[in-house]
């Protein structure tokens, strides 16, 4: 008794040549945004793509590869801005050098170098700010990777939250990782994620304190080069799409790889992996782990032949080591991320429009 | 109006705020138990939480006759399958 | 968890499905109406039509205390929250409800001060905690959320906490319910009831209802299995020729609900002689506004609001879709000029509205979908 069948979400879609502008249709920005849905996305492609339009942009994927000698360098960059700065299982630091070691790994490169942008209100503790220096450099250490430039600005008390940090790094893309893309997943393929869902988001939720709620549950906040590298040796160019679910959770980058490879993936409900304590708090809210933000998970879209060597290697790997296949690639609708639920029925994964927000109704 | 999930009582104030801490799956959350004054709420009870409230206690009785009375009906159900399946099985000529 | 996986678990379901389909009458369909956004949300989360014959429809009804917020009552809401030393504490369903000027997310991106809360007692504490600001709790909801409303402003009273008010948007489930029979305009032929709403106000009040209009009522809980049985007992009532009202929540609502709930209502509000709903015009003594012993912690009071009716943007028809003369997908916006990214109307905001809902959720035939058989 559903309505209409539709083809192709009305989300998102990948960059098409000769596509009109889309009027962007805000005056202001709003905090829906900066939370990586559909809001952010309109945002993006109204006013960054069209400005900065490039075949390298166009795909849109974690990182820009662009060809250096004739070599593939991934090229990213990310700002971090979390409240609280120091939360259980990490802080700003760790984000800043695993999110940007994550989303080259993502294109298939191990990092190279990264750079360090401080954006730090006057009146920050400079101890507080050594502690995020003190975790970016363990973060560094334990991927393996310098951090070699930065820059430093000081804005007046009450324009800056505190700190901000902005890294962008390169790294050489692996040979076996050349075609990896949001564009490359092909019906058959699996969906693999790396570990349970929503721990980063919930963690970060409860460290704010408004909610009153308290629970024991860490960020995932990791750097994952070393889990994409055992893959790679194990699955190589089977590995269609690597994409580290962060804001917006699994169900966001798993939209944008629908809409960017045309086709539709189909999660089974029963088979996604979250903690008890983050289904707690994602009952008591009314939230969907499937959009709650993770720092270190790996989502992984890998041909059907390869995906016992790729789940093997990934559990055989210290951060990999709750890693389970959650769906398949499907050829339609296209666009569309479905579940079928654990009750035996089925439902869309939309992309949201903003931030998940704790609900009553 | 309608988001509303079981939590277990783990400990009651007794600070005269009619509050208490509950679980719900390992998130503990301070619950308002003024509604439930009358229900001689204790450590082990279940209640229905909404927006930081007990609204309800729950009674395992129904619930366990409940989950029973559809258990009964699966049960009924899935005989009934078998039934069917052996009763073509042990009738040839019949489709 | 406890309590709630029994209740989603597949197996049940199926036998239940079955037997709804043999209670059926050949060649009749059934509109079954459920009047509460959290069923809307349930049915849809967990792909609950899956297991229903072609021929039972659940029509989605006016529960959803956000939908049927008219855009008016909206803008009264934001000009508070705009106004210098407010700090306006809302639900986390309001913040993108547009008015006619923008949400509380476009407020506050214009310097409002606007914050999510969990609870009416974090509101009250933000008042405690910050006595420089005029904190506004923007209270809606059936009568399951009232009881905390007004706990929280017994305690405000006890405390003389200054600096806090309550913007009252409570309504009442039994006016609407009957402004919709009485429209007469959708044929219904039974309905879901309010599982949360009743652990509150019990079952009683939904007697009447059943024996003056001659439709079953089967109280629902909130998980998937529960909403399933709840159809079957409908439709089983409908076989039988019967017209009652049934507990199928009977692990948490009682036949007299919750008397203290009920007293602390009584104590802190009262109903207003009219109240406008979204779609289904004003009704009598349908919504609660606050006491007159509670008068200073009316936000109505303690500023001026515009109190001007806005009619909805004429494309808007919310009010069908709350009424249940129409599906989310029969609206002529649906999907195109209304979406949740930019919505007109609140069906397509809330989170247990019918649109978006069945948008976010069920807007695929998935019974066409090649999706490998579930193993």
């Amino acid at each position: 008794m559903t309505g209409p069948f539709v083809t192709g979400g009305p989300g998102p879609q990948g960059p098409e040549k000769g596509r009109k502008k889309r009027p962007f249709g805000h005056t202001v920005i709003n905090l829906a945004h900066g939370s990586g849905g559909k809001a952010t996305h309109s945002l993006v492609e109204s006013v960054f793509l069209d400005a900065f339009a490039n075949p390298i942009l166009a795909p849109l994927n974690d990182g820009a590869v662009v060809s250096v000698a004739g070599r593939p360098v991934a090229f990213t960059t990310d700002s971090f801005v979390v409240s609280p700065i120091f939360f259980p299982g990490g802080c700003l630091g760790d984000l800043a050098v695993n999110g940007t070691v994550n989303d080259l790994a993502a294109c298939g490169a191990q990092p190279l170098a990264l750079s360090a942008g401080f954006v730090i209100e006057e009146g920050f503790a400079v101890a507080d700010l050594e502690r995020v220096v003190g975790a970016m450099a363990a973060a560094a250490n334990a991927a393996g990777v310098p951090i070699v430039t930065g820059d430093t600005k000081v804005v007046e008390r009450g324009k800056g939250d505190g700190c901000y940090v902005n890294t962008s790094g390169i790294g050489l893309v692996d040979e076996r990782a050349v075609s990896i893309s949001g564009a490359a997943a092909r019906p058959g393929d699996r969906v693999i994620v790396s570990g349970p869902i929503g721990d980063h988001g919930t963690a970060v939720m409860l460290a704010r304190g408004t909610l009153g709620i308290t629970a024991d549950i860490v960020s995932d906040t990791a750097a994952l080069n070393g889990l994409v590298n055992v893959l790679l040796e194990a699955a190589g160019a089977a590995v269609h799409v690597l994409r580290d679910a962060t804001r917006g959770g699994v169900a966001t980058v798993l939209n944008e790889v629908a809409a960017a490879s045309r086709v539709a993936v189909v999660l089974e409900e029963t088979a996604l992996p979250v903690r008890p304590e983050v289904v707690g708090v994602c009952e008591l809210l009314g939230l969907d782990p499937l959009y709650v933000a993770c720092e270190g998970r790996m989502v992984v879209v890998v041909a059907p032949e390869a995906v016992e060597a790729a789940l093997g290697a990934m559990r055989a790997h210290p951060l990999g080591t709750g890693s389970v296949i959650i769906g398949e690639v499907v050829p339609e609708p296209a666009g569309l991320v479905l579940q079928n639920t654990g009750f035996g029925g089925a439902r869309v994964v939309d992309m949201l429009v903003g931030d998940p927000l704790p609900r009553i109704c | 109006m309608c988001l509303g999930i079981p939590g277990q009582v783990t400990e009651l104030l007794d600070d005269g705020s009619q509050h208490a801490w509950a679980d719900v799956s390992g998130a503990r959350r301070r619950v308002n138990v003024a509604l439930l004054e009358d229900e001689d709420l204790k450590v082990g009870d279940w209640v229905l939480i909404h927006v930081g409230f007990a609204l309800a206690k729950l009674d395992e009785q129904e619930a366990a006759e409940t989950l029973q009375l559809l258990e009964g009906m699966a049960k009924a159900y899935t005989d009934e399958l078998e039934a069917m399946a052996s009763s073509s099985t042990s009738a040839p000529g019949q489709s | 968890m406890r309590y709630v996986d029994e209740f989603r678990d597949r197996d049940k379901a199926v036998a239940l499905a079955v037997r709804i389909a043999e209670l059926c009458t050949p060649g009749r369909h059934y509109k079954i109406m459920e009047i509460c956004g959290g069923h809307t949300h349930t049915i849809y989360k967990h792909g609950l039509e899956h297991h229903l014959p072609p021929t039972v429809e659940l029509v989605h009804g006016p529960g959803c205390p956000v939908c049927v917020i008219p855009m008016g009552r909206v803008d009264d809401a934001i000009s508070i929250a705009r106004t210098p030393g407010v700090t306006m504490a809302c639900f986390g369903d309001m913040l993108r409800v547009p008015g006619s000027q923008g949400s509380f997310l476009d407020a506050k991106a214009s310097g409002a001060d606007v914050r999510v809360v969990y609870s009416p007692l974090d509101a009250l504490q933000l008042a405690v905690d910050e006595p420089g600001r005029q904190v506004v709790f923007m209270a809606i909801g059936f009568e399951t959320t009232a009881p905390s409303t007004a706990l929280t402003l017994l305690r405000a009273k006890a405390l003389g906490v200054p600096n806090f008010s309550v913007f009252c948007n409570h309504v009442t489930i039994i006016p609407p319910l009957r402004a919709i029979l009485d429209a007469a305009d959708v044929e219904l032929d039974g309905f879901i009831g309010p599982g949360h709403v009743s652990a509150v106000i019990g079952c009683r009040p939904y007697e009447p209802i059943a024996r003056e209009y001659a439709k079953p009522v089967a109280v629902a809980g909130f998980e998937p299995l529960d909403v399933l049985q709840a159809v079957y007992l409908v439709v089983r009532q409908l076989a039988e020729g019967r017209a009652e009202v049934e507990n199928q929540y009977s692990r948490v609502v009682t036949w007299d609900g919750n008397p203290r709930a009920v007293e602390v209502i009584a104590a802190t509000m009262e109903p207003r002689p009219h109240f406008e709903w979204r779609g289904l015009g004003s009704i009598p003594w349908s919504a609660l506004s606050l006491r007159p012993e509670f008068a200073t912690f009316d936000a109505e009071k303690r500023f001026d609001v515009p109190g001007v009716r806005v009619a909805d943007p004429r494309a808007c028809q919310c009010g069908e879709v709350l009424r249940g003369r129409i599906r989310p997908w029969e609206c002529r916006v649906f999907g195109t000029a209304c979406t949740p990214e930019k919505p007109i109307g609140t069906c397509m905001v809330s989170s247990e509205g019918a649109c978006a809902a069945y948008y976010n959720f069920g807007r695929v035939n998935l019974k066409r979908s090649p999706a490998k058989a579930r193993t």
